[in-house]
């Protein structure tokens, strides 16, 4: 699709460059030095794939992974007397009696084992599959410890008892969901009610969070490879030294760089959205012109940061180091995938005063909590200092052979 | 001092850390010269030439482009000289007539010199072809078309033909010996094969250790070197060629 893109402008550019005007545009080492790049960009396949397929797959995985309703498994162990198997009538017990009732499956095992299963469905919450099997209570403590079970029940005097753990949620929720059962085994067929009504409303869902993020991140990897690296690549190649031999501007050489960067990123970045407008049905709440403005002020930040961080090496090994040294603490610790308020409240203020947190936080207030230029206004000066102070000083460090 | 020189350097020095890569070179060229810096791998050809290209700068001593030195004059110089580097990779995917486009726009011309440049180093076939994909000859034409772009007064031409097998580097000497036919432009280019100097230049300029060891026309050369060499025992007559010349300036061949 950008190729066709790429063509089409090229053709009416080339139809229309009769006019000296537009020859004046098109022979400028600006114009040139865009051109080179862009089709080194879009000329490289696997490109196209980090920066446009990359990202939407990870939105679909993790989006749908996280959007439905998931189905459990639990196994409960049963202590003593054979409660999955016809007993003696004269001893049947209330485990066994409600396993029959409700029709729970028997199964035998690789190992000769029995278990029933009985599979409780459920719309809202998703449904729960019980496996219970026999055992004794030192095979039961073995399992639970080594997390295979949660839930061991024994039975006394005609009452049920179970064990667990009450620090483990899980351990909780099975047996909230399971003693509920066995008080009402209608549940089996007649699931949860209307009570329960899940908030999947625009705004609230992981997906939403996640897109914004995934757009951010994207945004400063964009600068990192496109940027670092290919500045790092073209001085080891001499290709710097050899550009800075004609009186080409400096300055020119780095200007067309970010500018192909950023475009790029714009596409990239309206793909990433068009395809989650489009399967999960996500909405921009706030201001999409301060949405514009506050992106550019990220693209500069990370595009500056990205100019310092390779001013001075001529090694790619080394360019590769700073780049993920960089990178990574940020894709961790920004909140990009989970909410970074899970971290230890010391550290959170410092988080906060990374590039793509301040990104992130920004963008995401866009699209979930509907916010506008004046709510992005600091973050947005703060982001084009960011840049503009590492552009300068990369510049003034930069090496160009 | 030569008033006519369009490059002049003088007692020029340059070291990196312990290793004295030039140490006290003196050169003239005049215009429409072509001079060939001689000398095996590490004589000092790259680093010489660099500082004469403003790309290094020399520890000592002084190198002055029609008179004037680097400082304050590198816009104009910039304009009137052209270069090819030891090693340069241009952009793999960029197309030969984009590569020449791009560098040309650096120098406000347009596609219409690219043509002309194009049809000059014989490249005319590879019009579309993705610098990646030509071979090393193709890639050293380009190198050079790129290097002429702005019809430079100063050419510099840091070894254009290594690696090249025989018909690839008479190619490029085509293109050269048509420059110097037009007598526009200055010339100086390193090399270590003895071939390409005797063939392409009116000075040649032996180089090793960083310092020049014997310097003169072709016939200057292999003359005034017998005249030295008569006092030694074994002489058997003077040198035929530089090849010979190198060993006995250095004992050792120079493709060592
Ligand atoms: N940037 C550099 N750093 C350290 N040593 C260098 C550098 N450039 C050249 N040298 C050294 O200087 C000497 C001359 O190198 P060079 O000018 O490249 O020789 P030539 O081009 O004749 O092969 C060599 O010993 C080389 O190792
Ligand atoms: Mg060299």
């Amino acid at each position: 699709m950008i190729f066709l893109f790429v063509h089409c402008t090229s053709y009416i550019v080339h139809s229309i460059m009769k006019t000296t005007m537009l020859k004046r545009i098109t022979n400028s080492p600006l114009w040139q030095l865009i051109l080179a790049n862009a089709r080194e960009l879009l000329r490289e396949p696997a490109v196209l794939f980090w920066g446009i397929g990359f990202p939407i797959l990870m939105s679909l995985g993790l989006g749908v992974a996280f959007t439905k309703k998931k189905d459990v498994t639990v196994t409960v162990a049963v202590i003593g007397r054979n409660h999955l198997v016809h007993a003696p009538s004269d001893s049947v017990s209330i485990i066994q009696t409600f396993l029959m009732k409700n029709k729970a499956v028997l199964k035998a095992g690789n190992d000769g084992s029995l278990s029933r299963e009985l599979t409780v469905p459920d719309e809202k919450l998703g449904g729960t599959t019980y496996i219970f099997r026999d055992m004794s209570w030192k095979k039961a403590m073995v399992m639970l410890k080594r997390g295979n079970l949660n839930l061991v029940m024994d039975e006394a005097q005609g009452r049920i008892q179970y064990h667990f753990d009450p620090m483990n949620p899980d351990a909780q929720l099975t047996y909230l969901k399971f003693s509920k059962l066995m008080k009402d085994p209608e549940l089996i067929i007649r699931p949860s009610e209307a009570e329960i009504r899940p908030l999947d409303v625009t705004g609230t869902r992981y997906i939403d969070f996640l897109v914004p993020g995934l757009i951010c991140m994207g945004v400063m990897m964009s600068c990192m490879w496109g940027v670092s690296y290919d500045i790092i690549e073209k001085r080891s190649k001499k290709l710097l030294r050899r550009m800075i031999a004609t009186p080409m501007k400096r300055s020119n050489f780095l200007v067309a760089l970010i500018t192909v960067r950023m475009a790029m990123n714009f596409v990239e970045s309206g793909l990433l959205f068009l395809f989650a407008w489009l399967v999960f049905h996500i909405t921009i709440q706030g201001s999409v012109p301060a949405l514009v403005l506050f992106f550019i002020s990220g693209n500069i930040a990370f595009a500056g940061l990205a100019v310092f961080l390779s001013c001075n090496t001529a090694k790619t090994e080394i360019g590769n180091g700073l780049i993920n040294l960089v990178s990574m603490p940020m894709m961790v610790l920004s909140g990009i995938f989970f909410s970074y308020h899970n971290f230890p409240g010391w550290i959170i203020p410092v988080i906060q005063k990374f590039p793509l947190t301040m990104m992130a936080d920004g963008v995401r207030s866009i699209f979930i909590e509907g916010a506008g230029f004046s709510e992005i206004m600091m973050p947005t000066l703060i982001m084009l200092v960011i840049g503009m102070m590492f552009f300068t000083a990369g510049l003034k460090l930069f090496k160009w052979h | 001092m030569n008033r006519g020189a369009i490059i002049e350097v003088k007692n020029v020095y340059k070291s990196f850390k312990s290793v004295h890569a030039v140490r006290g070179i003196n050169l003239e060229i005049l215009p429409s010269q072509f001079i060939a810096l001689l000398g095996p791998n590490g004589a000092g050809k790259t680093t010489m030439v660099e500082m004469i290209e403003g790309i290094q700068k020399p520890d000592s001593g002084e190198i002055l482009i029609m008179g004037k030195p680097w400082k304050g004059n590198e816009k104009e110089f910039r304009k009137i000289m052209g270069l090819s580097l030891q090693e340069t990779r241009f952009i793999d995917k960029l197309r030969v007539f984009e590569t020449l486009r791009l560098f040309a726009s650096f120098f406000s011309l347009g596609a219409e010199r690219c043509e002309e440049v194009m049809t000059l180093v014989g490249l005319e076939e590879k019009r579309q072809a993705y610098v990646v994909n030509l071979s090393g000859g193709q890639r050293q034409r380009l190198a050079l078309g790129v290097a002429l772009l702005n019809k430079p007064k100063i050419l510099l031409l840091d070894e254009p033909t290594t690696g090249l097998d025989p018909q690839a580097r008479r190619e490029v000497w085509m293109i050269l010996k048509k420059l110097k036919d037009a007598s526009s432009t200055s010339m100086i280019l390193t090399t270590h094969y003895m071939e390409e100097a005797e063939q392409l230049c009116d000075y040649i300029v032996i180089m090793d250790h960083g310092t020049i060891l014997k310097e003169g026309t072709l016939p200057e050369l292999l003359g005034k070197s017998s005249a030295d060499m008569e006092k030694k025992e074994e002489y058997t007559g003077p040198p035929r060629n530089l090849d010979e010349l190198f060993i006995e300036l250095t004992g050792r061949h120079l493709h060592e």
